[in-house]
């Protein structure tokens, strides 16, 4: 059997020493030759247990045998049966929590590197395929009528995959994005090295060949209300707003200069390129020695950010040991080889600044593990008496986001958590008011791509035969979901 | 993309343009504000909704030629277009029926009271403005700020013009005289409002500011407008820009809108030498 013994092709990455020079990808992917030996791999078991950690449910077997026939162009057609967002999920899918993790081979050895594989048809798609990975526009039929006419609110992952969705079930969909980007976290929060920018516009555009129509700088609650978009002709709505308040730590010297919110930071260097400053003129400030407060994959950014800005020491401060880390092992193992420093068990209690009023140092209390809490990690305890002073001259805190507050604000109707999720029926993403549904970060809190996708694409279904019932259509007529991003 | 339809020198480096934005003029509410994006790499800047008409479906915008941003901004001509404009952000400014409001505005801080006054006009209140500049050439909207009151007060620092003297000398007197006030508000640059502030906090004058910190996204999404109330962080771009100026720590205001001063330099200085001055009369 030595097709379960042979162990899966590795990635081919920048160096880390070259790499925490530039903002170039640090994965360079699969050649061809690489993906059919891995696709080759693969059991073709007929229970598919794979498909099941894919949260939209991409028939993973079915994709990777047609790249072992090296019909790729075939493969990334069936990927995009349910996947809309295919280079983008390659790239930055928890796998190994997800699709990988239920792989069977993952018992006898590793498992088939399902995320690479499918990144590699879609960047193949991309620069083989005689439409470049759109539809082909000119060949597909006339439009035919639309059933009925949806608003989506955010243009991230959850908002895309509705929209895309919908748009192929046969409805007219405008999303309206709030920033003058679309992409949500895509845009502004995962950094170019993680996602070039060029694949994110890419995917954008190709929902946008499904008939998406996309309205930039339209922030809802504030230009338009929920209620003003539902008399005004539209029939029902998606908010997939994100969860991009943050967190901050409430402690004594957070608002001197130096200390960012991850969000900040980010999108000072990602959105509005300050990498690429004085080019583009907004600027960031990164200091000699920067402290990134949290262990997340958004702290992970935050400090491979720092380090390409030329940083000469970046530290990754957590309140946990190792283990509780939340980041993905992968961006951990890359921060780590590019010379991200860690202290764990580290929590800070306050800043002191400059006379300027800039951040020089950050009080620390070193932690132990006690009992578990709530989420079923050992719990901090500061241990009296162990405060030390860390030197400092940038600190980003990343420790959380919550729900964007400003389409809650201005809807007292829409129900939400104490922490400011949308609530909502799980199976659908209706929420309390009728006709407006909800999905992604605005309704979990922070979590991933793929599960914001996911619940964008059950969302569309839901919209999809609400509108029919609405406009007393059989819902026989819609077409099978399944095929949907395929049908035209 | 949005259309210039007009501009015009309101002052030695003070600029106003009138852009075609239908949605955000039809929910433009005084105290709102705009943040634009001139072309594909320039900064996000926030700017006060000046003057809005649904009707022509204009909003006007009134700014200095403070840094490279705004001086880029100035060079945007009549009929040529703005890539990113986003609105109205920010909530408006508490328009009731108070009585008697004092409305106290300094330099390019008249392009954000002026909707205010004239709204608190239309609401029934008996406006007394006091407006100033540091010289005469630098007052702008006298004539907008007459109609939207029912008194108006105008110092220049100088005396180059109205009352020689600050704002604030203007205020003292009004107090003195026991002229019954309900409600100040004060824009203008952050010693002005401070100043006006300290000096209303032992009448028990409430008084309204507005506040200028650094933004991005407006948005609520990045805290990088965080300001301290009354002991508590607020992001200024979605819980004001209006505050209680009795409550606001000032001197980490001051603080963070120094953060980039070294970035400021450097850019107007690369602006400089690309475009010889641009925009011109900014000193
Ligand atoms: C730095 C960072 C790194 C991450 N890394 C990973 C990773 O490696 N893998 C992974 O799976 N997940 C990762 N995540 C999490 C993932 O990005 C999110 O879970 C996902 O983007 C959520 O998608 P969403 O569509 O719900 O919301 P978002 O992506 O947050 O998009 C919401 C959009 O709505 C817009 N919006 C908000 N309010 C309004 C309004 N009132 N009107 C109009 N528009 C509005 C916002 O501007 C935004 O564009 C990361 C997150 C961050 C911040
Ligand atoms: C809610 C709000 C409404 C505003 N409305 C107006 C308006 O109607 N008209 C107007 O002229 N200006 C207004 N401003 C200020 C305006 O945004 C800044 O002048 C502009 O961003 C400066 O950009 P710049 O690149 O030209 O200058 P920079 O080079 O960035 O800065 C030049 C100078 O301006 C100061 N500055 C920098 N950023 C800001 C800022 N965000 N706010 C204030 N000062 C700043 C700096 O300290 C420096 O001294 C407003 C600001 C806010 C937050
Ligand atoms: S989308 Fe994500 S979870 Fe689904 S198969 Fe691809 S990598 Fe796995
Ligand atoms: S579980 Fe693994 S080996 Fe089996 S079909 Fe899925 S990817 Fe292939
Ligand atoms: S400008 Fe980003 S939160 Fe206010």
């Amino acid at each position: 059997m030595s097709k379960e013994i042979r162990a899966r092709e590795p990635m081919p990455r920048q160096s880390a020493e070259e790499r925490r020079g530039n903002f170039d990808e640090v994965a360079l992917g699969y050649s061809k030759e690489q993906a059919v030996r891995e696709a080759q791999r693969c059991l073709q078991c007929k229970k598919k247990p794979c498909v099941s950690g894919c949260p939209v449910e991409i028939d993973i077997p079915e994709f990777i045998r047609l790249i072992a026939e090296e019909k790729f162009e075939e493969a990334a057609k069936e990927i995009k049966k349910t996947n809309a967002l295919p280079a983008i999920c390659g790239r930055v899918c928890p796998q190994e929590e997800q699709c990988e993790q239920v792989c069977v081979l993952a018992k006898r050895g590793q498992p088939i590197a399902i995320g690479r594989l499918e990144r590699f048809v879609a960047d193949w798609e991309a620069t083989h395929s005689a439409n470049a990975g759109l539809c082909d526009v000119t060949t597909s039929p006339p439009p035919k009528a639309k059933l009925g006419r949806v608003a989506v609110v955010g243009s991230g992952p959850a908002g895309l995959t509705a929209a895309g969705e919908l748009s192929c079930l046969g409805h007219e969909v405008t999303v309206f994005e709030a920033l003058h980007d679309p992409g949500g976290v895509l845009a502004y929060g995962i950094p170019e090295f993680r996602l070039p920018r060029t694949i994110l516009h890419r995917e954008i555009e190709y929902v946008k060949s499904l008939g998406v129509k996309i309205e930039t700088n339209a922030i809802i609650g504030k230009l338009y209300t929920l209620q003003e978009l539902l008399s005004n002709g539209y029939d029902a709505i998606f908010i997939g707003t994100g969860a991009g308040l943050p967190v901050f730590m409430n402690i004594p010297g957070e608002n001197l200069n130096g200390i960012y919110s991850a969000n900040e930071f980010l999108t000072r260097v990602n959105l509005m390129k300050a990498y690429k400053y004085p080019e583009y003129p907004t600027p960031v400030r990164v200091g000699r020695k920067v402290a990134v407060v949290g262990a997340g994959n958004v702290a992970m950014d935050a400090a491979r950010c720092s380090l390409r800005l030329g940083a000469d020491e970046v530290s990754i401060v957590y309140r946990r040991s190792r283990n509780e880390m939340p980041a993905r092992e992968e961006e951990i193992e890359n921060a780590e080889e590019e010379g991200v420093k860690f202290h764990l068990l580290t929590a800070p209690i306050r800043f002191i600044g400059d006379d300027q009023g800039f951040v020089n140092a950050m009080e620390c209390i070193r932690m132990e593990l006690g009992e578990p809490d709530d989420s079923g990690r050992r719990r901090p305890v500061p241990m009296a008496g162990s405060e030390f002073i860390m030197e400092v001259d940038t600190v980003v805190v990343a420790i959380g986001q919550s729900p964007n507050p400003v389409v809650r604000q201005s809807e007292p109707g829409l129900a939400t958590t104490k922490w400011g999720g949308i609530i909502v029926d799980e199976e659908t993403g209706a929420t309390s008011i009728p006709g407006v549904y909800a999905g992604g970060d605005a309704v979990t809190g922070a979590a991933t791509v793929i599960t914001a996708m996911g619940a964008g694409r059950r969302a569309a279904h839901a919209i999809d035969k609400y509108i029919r019932e609405k406009h007393g259509a059989s819902s026989a007529a819609s077409p099978d979901g399944e095929e949907c991003l395929l049908q035209r | 993309m949005y259309e210039v339809v007009s501009k015009k020198r309101l002052a030695d480096s003070v600029t106003l343009l009138e852009i075609q934005c239908p949605a955000i003029a039809a929910k433009a509410k005084a105290g709102q504000f705009v943040i634009v994006r001139q072309k594909e790499n320039s900064e996000r800047i926030p700017l006060t909704l000046s003057d809005w008409d649904a009707e022509s479906g204009t909003i006007t915008l009134i700014f200095q030629h403070a840094g490279r941003s705004t001086h880029e901004l100035a060079l945007v001509e009549e009929g040529e277009t703005i890539r990113d404009v986003v609105g109205p952000l920010g909530r408006p400014t508490e328009i009731e029926k108070y009585g008697t409001v004092v409305c106290v505005g300094g330099g390019i801080g008249l392009a954000v009271l002026r909707p205010i006054a004239r709204a608190m006009k239309e609401a029934g209140n008996t406006v007394i403005s006091i407006i100033g500049a540091r010289d005469k050439s630098l007052l702008i909207l006298k004539d907008e700020m007459h109609s939207a009151s029912s008194e108006l007060h105008v110092t220049t620092d100088n005396g180059s013009y109205g009352r020689h003297g600050l704002v604030s000398d203007v205020l003292d007197e009004l107090i003195g005289e026991g002229r019954a006030i309900d409600l100040v508000v004060a824009i203008g640059p952050v010693p002005m409002m401070r100043g006006i502030s300290d000096k209303t906090r032992p009448h028990g004058l409430k008084t309204v500011v507005s506040l200028d910190s650094i933004m991005i996204d407006g948005t609520g999404m990045c805290g990088g407008c965080r300001v301290t109330i009354g002991g508590e962080t607020k992001f200024t771009c979605v819980d004001g820009p209006d505050f209680d100026g009795h409550m606001v720590d000032w001197d980490e205001l001051v603080t963070r809108k120094k953060m980039y001063s070294e970035h400021e330099k450097e850019c107007m200085a690369l602006f400089r030498a690309e475009c010889g001055g641009g925009a011109g009369g900014d000193e």
